[in-house]
């Protein structure tokens, strides 16, 4: 095993040791700002699935324009 | 050095997944709401306009259901249709299905979609998965897609060929703070078939020819691979009102690269009325087999004088407005809402000139210039 790699197992293993100390540090009651319709990604989606389309058809450039969305846990 | 600190990234990263299951979280399927919508694009001699319809409801607890369908109406011709052909007209019909099922924190979704017009069709499918964790403030998402087209050609009934498209999707999207939330997303596309546009030609320098150029039909690879990746950042600001910035980065296998950045501002007025405003950047490279002028006849394997694959950038300012309405007598429960979006697009082409100019020596004409005013008018129904 090369120095290289016993660096890197070490590292890895330090910074999972660690992963106890990471929680989520915006709670729920905390997302009230996030909740907000105005804050949503794709407000509208019919605008924008032609918003897409105009773009799609006169860029070369596609995709990745979408989000995962939710992600804020409110409700 | 640069190996460890790559690693210490991407062990950060597994740390915050391996908290993933102990997280609680769970997800929400999207609201209830229908949408009736009048599109209209126009610009460059070219008019594009129609309606267009989104419902989406659920079916229990666990399941929603979309649909989508669209019609836009092509009538003129575009610069480039008019230095070689006539004006046309054509419709093109769009009909999406969408099922979303909520399982636990996550949601697995399914999506069917056709276009269909007189000379090409596309059907696709996509499935994927968004999963809420970390306490809901991760959502990470995957999602794959296969697509089928086929091309024809008016006038042409000889003429036919098929386009495969495959893509694939990863998303993250994370609160950072109480008013500040980002999304990462990156998407390969991966296209096989005639890929060119049947109606489109490449010009060549023609002394025999009277305008001194003539013209030969396009040649694209019949392969592209690309690769996009996009950032977006909105935050909540100290008053009532959210602003966005969205950037990507696009490359393919033709060798085109493209950035654009767009920022977005939604401001509410009052209980009733809520402006928005945009301005968005989007600049590319040409493709490597793009020429507006090539020396002569099939002076390479492949020629592109698409506009679209030559060198640009375009700017889009848009405001917009939306107006609740109040609710109706008979159902109670349902907000109706007015909105009306408009955007106004300049386009810049860099090499790409207007042959429609006379006068002027081969190769010298202008460039080309548009702008494009695209309006959306429609209405919403959350219930």
């Amino acid at each position: 095993m090369n120095k290289l790699t016993s660096i890197s197992l070490l590292t890895l293993l330090a910074t999972l040791s660690g992963c106890a100390s990471v929680e989520p540090w915006v709670k729920p009651y905390e997302r009230d700002k996030l909740a907000d319709p105005i804050m949503a990604f794709g407000r509208h989606p019919v605008a924008l699935q032609h918003v897409a389309h105009v773009q799609d058809s006169r860029e070369a450039a596609k995709g990745a324009n979408g989000s995962g969305g939710g992600g804020c846990g409110c409700n | 050095m640069a190996v460890e600190a790559a690693v210490v990234v991407v062990t950060r990263a597994l740390c915050i997944l391996l908290l993933l299951s102990g997280a609680v979280s769970a997800a929400v399927l999207p609201q209830d709401r229908a949408d009736v919508m009048y599109h209209a694009y126009q610009g460059g001699g070219v008019t594009i306009d129609g309606p267009a319809v989104m419902l989406r409801k659920k079916a229990g607890q666990s399941v929603s259901l979309s649909a989508y369908y669209y019609i836009d109406t092509v009538s003129g011709a575009s610069v480039d249709v008019q230095a070689t052909a006539s004006a046309y007209t054509e419709t093109r019909h769009e009909k999406r299905l969408g099922i979303d099922y909520l399982a636990g924190n996550s949601i697995i979704s399914a999506n069917y979609a056709q276009s269909d017009e007189n000379d090409y069709n596309a059907k696709s499918v996509s499935f994927g998965i968004a999963h809420d964790t970390f306490g809901g403030m991760t959502t990470l998402s995957l999602e794959a897609g296969l697509g089928d087209d086929k091309v024809g050609r008016n006038g042409d009934d000889s003429f036919s060929e098929a386009v495969k498209r495959s893509n694939y999707k990863f998303g993250w999207t994370q609160v950072l703070t109480s008013s500040w939330i980002a999304a990462l997303n990156m998407q390969v596309d991966l296209d096989e078939g005639y890929l060119n546009n049947p109606y489109r030609s490449v010009r060549y320098r023609d002394a025999n020819d009277p305008r001194g150029y003539a013209y030969q039909r396009e040649v694209y690879p019949r392969t592209r691979n690309a690769l996009a990746v996009s950032l977006v950042n909105k935050v909540y600001l100290p008053y009532r009102a959210a602003l966005s910035v969205n950037t990507r980065h696009y490359q393919d296998s033709w060798d085109i690269r493209a950035f654009d950045i767009e920022l977005e501002y939604v401001h509410p007025l009052s209980q009733y009325w809520t402006l928005e405003g945009k301005v968005r950047w989007y600049s590319q490279s040409q493709a490597d087999f793009y020429r507006d002028l090539f020396d002569f006849a099939s002076q390479q394997n492949f020629l592109a004088r698409d506009k679209e694959l030559s060198e640009f950038n375009n700017l889009t300012l848009g405001v917009g407005a939306s107006y609740h309405l109040s609710s109706f007598g008979f159902w109670p429960d349902a907000r109706p809402e007015l909105n009306l979006q408009w955007d106004h697009i300049r386009f810049n082409y860099k090499n790409f000139r207007n042959l429609t100019v006379a006068g002027v020596d081969v190769g010298l004409e202008p460039l080309y210039q548009l702008d494009a005013n695209v309006i959306r008018a429609f209405f919403s129904l959350y219930f």
